[in-house]
């Protein structure tokens, strides 16, 4: 199924109604939408106009998806003032279509594009096709159509089964395989369990799991269902980021509209199987994403990581088995149950099965939200589908995996993305943001950047993490001042290596990979920034302080 | 505050925990209801929160000065928040918030701000397509344009940010 496009084409304008689009106008659209159409009420009888979650090119909202039985055209940048022309584009029959079609020609968008051809929605199948705010849409959209049919005909066994077989790998950041964790959870000694989604998609850059809430939440729930069955739990909780209203308050609805139509409560489908899930909402604070963090969070606590083993898999919420899994692994699980196993597992790589999706930003042209098969090269979906630098110049890097994560190299761009691969590039997978950086970033003031972000992160529990950051970022501020000595240079290296060896958990762990990287693919940035005349590449790039502003970043 | 007001406050703050049923794992949620009466989180409310709650008033401030999102001090009456997330960041946020410092004459994340106005920074406000962002007093600016000074500070009249006094 291609993306965007509906499987019965029936007239309709679906509008986006996730946070991008609304940032940029949405809401104003789709309200001169429905006043035009009540003013013509006769001419646009038979045209729904419909709200819809994201319809993936973000940087042009807002996008109208106009539909018909000749195909779907996306319109993008629509101000409000195009509303009358969208109806009457809509309607193929009317005695304006051709010219209203004409008028809206600059804002035309080719579905044929790469951005679009080359994306693979799996969890995003119906993510822009359905109404996040009713669930009869959802229904009609096969939502717990998977649910019915695992209560009524599969063991917990055969589900765990199915999705070890599928090869999905957690697709928060550190891809631990779903099937072996749900089968670590199922396997505790008889108990209470409990499942736990982590929804705080923290990483700066990243929206792939907040498009997910406010474009599909029923699928995310239909997901979690399926796996509280499989490991044999009867209470789930959905921890949010704060930041994400809309999506909170999508999410609540859509949990709301469940209890209601019995597809969570006592005795689903008439089974022996009961859940319930509520909604947790965090306060901001990154280190909460780490799941024993976010345990005690849920807990009404300080959200502080402790040292694992226990892992929550056999002592989390309440010391009952946990399982956590993200927004994105639960929602491609009842597309993996419909289709099974094995049709998952024949796309991607080897070690990476399936689709992954990414939040493309930063300098490049088309940014938004992609969903590709594992094992693609870096360079397809940032030059190819994200069009490149948006005036034409090179790619310098491209940042993956967030704070914890690094920047790949323009030279390396043909690297399949799978975990494995960027992982060896001294990045990870992370949850999937993808930032693209242009000649004019430099490396140095990127890698404080995250380091700065780092510092204000911690949760100050254990030392290294919490004293090494700040001097680390200090230690960059050398740098990017043109003050740094060569023993300079040692000393950052030799933190890094003692941050990373000896904090608690994974933030601290990872908190040093955004200089490594840096240090690795672009040491001469570092070299050209210490303050001995000989160490200048050219010797101006040696004035104090000035080089940030003049390039358009500030120091 | 007047009598009434304070009293109601207090009412409300106890219903909101009763809401709970005063469970311990409740504190951030009863923490979000009760900055989202006050504006922020006053001592007197937390202590009261420790009471109705029973928990000591040592975990319930350790909470509340953990996560980012609870203010401890009275907003100013006007807010500033630029997006410092890697997608604003890599088209000129860094640059922007030192625009808007010089502009208001606050230091970025100085909650007392100039007494009226303060600059706070956010990490990742999810509009990276539209990036960079600035929300002012709840209102959302989008791609704005760092690079064309004139053009910058006309959009940013527009959204009421004063100019500094001297300019």
């Amino acid at each position: 199924m291609p993306v965007l496009q509906p499987e019965t084409p029936s007239r309709q304008l679906r509008c986006c109604g996730a946070s991008g689009c609304r940032s940029a106008g949405g809401e104003a659209l789709l309200a001169a939408l429905r006043t035009a159409r009540d003013a013509d009420a006769g001419a646009a009888a038979g045209l729904t106009i419909k709200p819809v979650g994201c319809l993936r090119l973000c940087g042009r909202g807002p996008l109208v998806a106009c539909d018909g039985p000749e195909g779907t055209r996306l319109y993008g940048a629509v101000p409000p003032e195009h509303a009358a022309d969208l109806l009457a584009a809509a309607r193929e029959d009317g005695p304006d279509a051709g010219v209203a079609r004409a008028a809206l020609e600059p804002h035309r968008l080719d579905l044929d594009e790469p951005f679009f051809r080359l994306q693979r929605p799996v969890v995003l199948e119906t993510c822009g096709q359905v109404d996040p705010e009713s669930i009869d849409d959802a229904f009609a959209h096969g939502a717990y159509d998977q649910l019915r049919r695992v209560l009524a005909e599969l063991t917990p066994k055969q589900v765990r089964d199915e999705v070890r077989r599928s090869g999905l790998r957690g697709r928060g950041g550190a891809g631990y395989p779903t099937g072996l964790k749900w089968d670590t959870v199922a396997l505790q000694p008889p108990g209470p369990r409990t499942v736990v989604c982590n929804a705080d998609e923290g990483d700066p850059g990243a929206f792939m799991d907040r498009s997910v809430l406010e474009s599909d939440p029923h699928r995310l729930i239909e997901g979690m269902a399926i796996a509280a069955y499989a490991v044999g739990a009867d209470h789930g909780y959905v921890y949010v980021r704060a930041e994400y209203p809309l999506a909170i308050e999508r999410l609540r609805l859509a949990l709301q509209q469940a209890r209601r139509k019995g597809v969570l409560g006592r005795g689903i489908f008439d089974s022996e199987f009961s859940l319930a899930i509520e909604v947790r909402v965090g306060a901001g604070a990154y280190v909460c994403g780490e799941e024993t963090a976010l345990l005690l969070s849920i807990q009404g606590q300080r959200g502080m990581p402790r040292p694992r083993p226990p892992y929550p898999a056999q002592s989390g919420l309440w010391g009952a088995p946990t399982l956590i899994n993200n927004v994105e692994t639960f929602s491609a699980v009842p597309a993996i149950l419909r289709e099974g196993g094995d049709w998952y597992a024949a796309m991607g790589t080897e070690g990476s099965r399936g689709t992954k999706v990414f939040a493309l930003s930063g300098a490049v042209r088309h940014t938004g939200l992609v969903e590709v098969p594992m094992g693609m090269p870096l360079r397809t979906v940032v030059e190819e589908m994200g069009g490149g630098v948006p005036d034409g110049s090179a790619v310098k890097a491209v940042q993956t995996g967030g704070p914890s994560g690094g920047c790949i190299p323009a030279e390396q761009l043909d690297t399949p993305v799978d975990y494995e691969s960027l992982l060896s590039l001294g990045s990870m997978m992370g949850s999937g943001g993808m930032v693209v950086m242009g000649e004019t970033t430099s490396m140095p003031v990127v890698a404080r950047h995250f380091m700065r972000f780092s510092v204000n992160e911690s949760c100050g529990k254990c030392v290294p993490c919490r004293a090494g950051t700040v001097q680390l970022a200090e230690l960059l501020d050398r740098f990017v001042e043109h003050r740094a000595e060569t023993a300079d240079l040692e000393r950052l290296e030799e933190l890094c290596g003692m941050v990373r060896a000896t904090s608690l958990c994974g933030l601290g762990q990872a908190a040093p990979n955004p200089v490594l990287s840096t240090l690795r693919w672009f040491r001469h940035e570092y070299e050209a920034a210490l303050r001995e005349p000989s160490h200048c590449e050219p010797p101006d790039s040696c004035t104090v302080g000035a080089d940030g502003e003049t390039r358009g970043y500030a120091p | 505050m007047s009598v009434t007001t304070a009293s109601a406050a207090a009412a409300s703050l106890a219903q909101v925990v009763r809401r709970h049923g005063a469970r311990s794992d409740a504190l951030i949620e009863v923490l979000h209801q009760v900055q989202e009466i006050h504006g922020y989180l006053p001592p007197e409310a937390l202590r009261e929160v420790a009471t109705l709650m029973r928990l000591p008033l040592s975990r319930v401030y350790g909470v509340a000065s953990f996560y980012h999102l609870f203010r401890l001090e009275p907003p100013t009456d006007h807010r500033c928040a630029v997006c410092l997330g890697t997608a604003c960041f890599v088209r000129g946020a860094a640059q922007l918030a030192q625009r808007l410092e010089t502009r208001l004459g606050v230091d970025l994340d100085d909650a007392a701000g100039n007494g009226t106005w303060a600059l706070q920074h956010v990490s990742c406000l999810g509009a990276c397509g539209q990036a960079p962002v600035v929300v002012v007093d709840g209102v959302l600016l989008t791609k704005l344009p760092v690079d064309r000074r004139e053009e910058l500070e006309s959009q940013l009249d527009a959204a009421g940010i004063p100019r500094p006094p001297t300019v």
